[in-house]
């Protein structure tokens, strides 16, 4: 068998290192699997892990500090058939411990090795999420205030379905590695080894204390049987197949004349929860239904179903620059929260300007036309008010006719949300002018 | 002819499906958010790949693999959610992986204001990388340009291996216009140049010093090595002087030199113009409003509309601002890329107006500014 170790760059790990005896028995790993280089991508992570692919004839792949996964999982979606290998520190995964946690959840088919030396060997001997309290390191006292954290319990605990923690020192390791690359799933092995250059120089660490230590841990043999579940790639294409391909949007016929042939501009002001929004979406469609051009600037909260919520719409022949709009042809009062946040709005408004007033919604004085309707009267609910306005306005003959706004409908909704909303805006009684 | 009607964050995705491609990964943030909807309602059927990721460092990480697996990939985030993809943006520079990123810009700093607009992370789409190495970043006016241009951004990215931006705004991304589908000047669809197969490939490895390194896909026949640590043609660390200049020169030279190929602008041009009006994103359609007016008062004043920021269009500004005696620059904050026009124009009279309250800058507020001379 060939090995996959890159002749001209050996390993340049300190002598002792744990880190080179398992480059050379993950390259036994890959000789057992018969797999060829091109089949394999290390993903390495940073620090002395992440020096591991360098050494090897495979593809490649070196990115951020705590970050393998992430590569590692664009790669492996793109690339269903490789055998992606990815060797991170027990720092890397203190500091990607989000992706750690998303992968174990994800299961896609990656195999991670955490070589664990229990500190930041490359920095200087800093500690890590899994350096022991009483260890004397690079980070003075600051290791003795933080619990270390077990990565084979987090792993099971976020549903990693493959978890095996060993001595980097076991003589079988190969198979074991070979056993976590063949198992179709996440695997994390956590692999525990000695860091000469920082860790032992002020702590002792021998290959039987890590043993000894190991025995008194609960055993994490692999196979997690409580997660064990499809694979995630697997499971995505099969998902993914099975979706309905996306219409292209709908193209609207111009079929009408609007009322008036110049820009016309609506200001609609109501609250979350009125569906605002839709109805602005609506009133430009019916726009379109005249070949007009339109916009649908919007304003609301962060908050859903609470605050203001204010749709801004103009219509025009012509092409519209400026989506803001300064002097409304039609301001619709719907609700006192949005009314209140454009109050100063009001006092600008010429008498050329239709404010439909709904009752119960009181507006600052004005110059403007008041048109009055009582939908509260009517029966219809809060949610329905702001297409029941626009109901109004075709009524009224002002910006679009009620045929323009009956297409627009159809062109909106379907079955029986069309069929309601076609009810409403033909029982909805178009009030009064003040 | 016959509209549809389509917020910029909906046309943004539908283009990048036009462009080719085929991953997006995602975190939900607004006011970027429906563009992470739209690709999840398109990709999957058409067998490409959508995620959301567990944090933005995640998705843009998702990308950067799949990219280097020979996918066309794309995300799009907000200003938060850019600061979380700084590192990897960095990555990208260096190691030249094509990946297009959309900013959907909102009001700042920080957390800021979800459903607000502004222009403010402009200056912060190219300088937040480690090693301030040039990026490309686009700004669309509407949602025409939201289609187009992130067109444009995927055949950049793909012909210059590098991010590209497009700097959006919530004020173009969850607006709804009329858009002509069937009318839109769509550019050519570019693919990235395949590693030349008559030499041993040495993945980043240019045929001049102004080049692009051809590609291999992580996964095929031959072995692919991408690294984020300084490195030579062949992909491996390098400490040779040298060698690590030559590939910084590289890095800028091969956008700084090819910006002429890809300045995407607009100019309205009124005869002896006496001011040149330059803005860009939404408020760019106040300032063609107000050009209209001018115009049709016969005032002598122009608008430059610039689709391409950075690298800056040198050339193009220069040359448009010629003859003008004063420069207007209307950007929606407090004054970032009227330094730019500063640095270019140094003899020239500039004035500025800016803004970044969560509304947009009227037509009037540009006029008056325009008058006060």
């Amino acid at each position: 068998m060939t090995s996959f170790l890159n002749a001209e760059r050996p390993p340049v790990f300190c002598p002792g290192c744990t880190h080179e005896r398992i480059t050379r028995t993950l390259d036994r790993a890959f000789q057992e699997m018969g797999l060829a280089g091109h089949q394999i991508v290390i993903v390495s992570d940073i620090g002395c892990s992440g020096l591991f692919d360098t050494f090897f004839h495979t593809h490649a792949f070196h990115g951020l500090h705590g970050r393998a996964l992430t590569y590692a999982a664009g790669l492996k979606m793109a690339r269903p058939e490789l055998k992606v290998v990815v060797t991170m520190g027990d720092g890397g995964q203190g500091i990607g411990g989000a992706h750690l946690l998303a992968a174990c959840r994800r299961n896609l088919d990656l195999t991670l090795l955490i070589l664990n030396n229990f500190n930041f060997g490359m920095t200087g001997g800093q500690f890590s999420a899994t350096t022991p309290p009483d260890a004397q390191l690079g980070s003075g006292f600051l290791n003795q205030l933080e619990r270390p954290l077990d990565i084979c319990e987090v792993a099971r605990s976020a549903g990693a379905p493959y978890v095996r923690r060993c001595s980097g020192f076991r003589k079988n390791l190969a198979e074991e590695i070979q056993r976590a690359i063949e198992y179709e799933g996440f695997a994390v092995m956590d692999i525990w080894g000695i860091c000469p250059g920082r860790y032992t120089k002020k702590n002792r660490l021998t290959t039987k204390m890590i043993d000894d230590t190991l025995a008194k841990l609960p055993p994490q043999e692999g196979v997690v049987a409580e997660n064990t579940r499809p694979e995630y790639g697997r499971h995505y294409r099969k998902m993914a197949a099975a979706q309905k391909k996306v219409a292209r949007p709908p193209v609207i016929k111009s079929q009408y004349k609007a009322p008036q042939l110049d820009r016309q501009e609506v200001i609609l002001l109501g609250s979350a929860g009125q569906r605002v929004i839709t109805a602005g979406e609506i009133l430009c469609i019916a726009g379109l239904t005249a070949g007009l051009r339109t916009t649908q600037k919007n304003e609301y909260n962060i908050t859903v179903l609470r605050g203001p919520s204010i749709s801004e719409i103009i219509l025009s022949p012509e092409e519209i620059d400026y989506t803001g709009i300064d002097m409304p042809s039609v301001v619709i009062a719907l609700d006192q929260e949005g009314v209140d946040r454009r109050r100063s709005l009001f006092k600008h408004l010429s008498k050329d300007v239709l404010v439909i007033q709904l009752s119960g919604v009181t507006i600052p004085a004005c110059n403007a036309r008041i048109h009055l309707v009582d939908f509260k009267d009517q029966g219809i609910k809060s949610t329905d008010r702001a297409l029941a306005s626009l109901a109004v306005l075709a009524e009224l003959k002002k910006v679009i006719r009620p045929e323009m706004l009956a297409a627009a409908l159809k062109v909106r909704f379907k079955g029986p949300a069309l069929k309601s909303s076609l009810a409403l805006i033909d029982r909805v009684e178009i009030g009064q002018w003040v | 002819m016959a509209y549809s009607l389509m917020e910029g964050n909906e046309a943004i995705a539908r283009g990048a499906i036009a462009a080719g491609c085929r991953f997006f990964a995602g975190y939900p943030i607004t006011p970027a958010t429906t563009i992470y909807q739209s690709m999840l309602n398109l990709l999957p059927s058409v067998g490409g790949i959508c995620l959301q990721g567990e944090d933005e460092i995640a998705s843009i990480g998702f990308c950067l693999g799949a990219s280097m697996a020979g996918m066309k990939v794309m995300t799009a985030t907000s200003g938060p959610g850019i600061s979380l993809y700084s590192e990897n943006i960095s990555f990208a520079v260096g190691s030249e992986i094509p990946i297009v990123i959309i900013d959907v810009q909102r009001l700042g700093p920080s957390t800021g204001s979800a459903t607000r607009g502004a222009d403010g992370d402009i200056n912060f789409l190219r300088w937040g990388n480690s090693g301030g190495q040039p990026v490309i970043v686009l700004a669309p006016v509407d949602v025409n340009d939201c289609f187009t241009l992130t067109i444009r951004a995927f055949n950049l990215a793909e012909q210059f291996r590098c991010p590209v931006f497009v700097a959006s705004n919530k004020e173009i991304g969850m607006t709804r216009e009329s858009i002509d589908l069937d009318g839109l000047d769509v550019p050519e669809i570019v693919t990235r140049t395949p590693a030349s197969s008559q030499q041993p490939f040495r993945p980043f490895q240019a045929e001049a010093a102004q080049a692009v390194p051809g590609f291999l896909p992580t996964g095929d026949n031959v072995l692919v090595r991408t690294t984020s640590s300084t490195h030579g043609p062949d992909g491996y660390i390098t400490t040779d002087p040298d060698e690590i200049a030559r590939g910084q020169e590289r890095l800028t030279t091969k956008l700084l030199s090819a910006v002429d190929q890809f300045t995407f602008h607009e100019t309205f041009n009124k005869k002896d113009a006496d001011t040149l009006l330059i803005s860009y994103g939404v408020t760019a359609r106040a300032a063609r409003a107000v050009f209209t007016e001018q115009d049709r008062q016969g005032k002598r004043v122009s608008l430059l509309v610039l689709k391409t920021l950075w690298p800056v269009p040198e050339h193009l500004i220069r040359r448009v601002a010629q003859s003008a005696r004063r420069i207007v620059v209307v950007e929606m904050n407090m004054g970032q890329y009227v330094r730019e026009i500063k640095r270019i124009l140094p003899e020239k009279r500039i004035d500025f107006l800016g803004q970044m309250d969560g509304r947009l800058i009227t037509p009037a507020q540009i006029t008056e500014v325009i008058d006060s001379d």
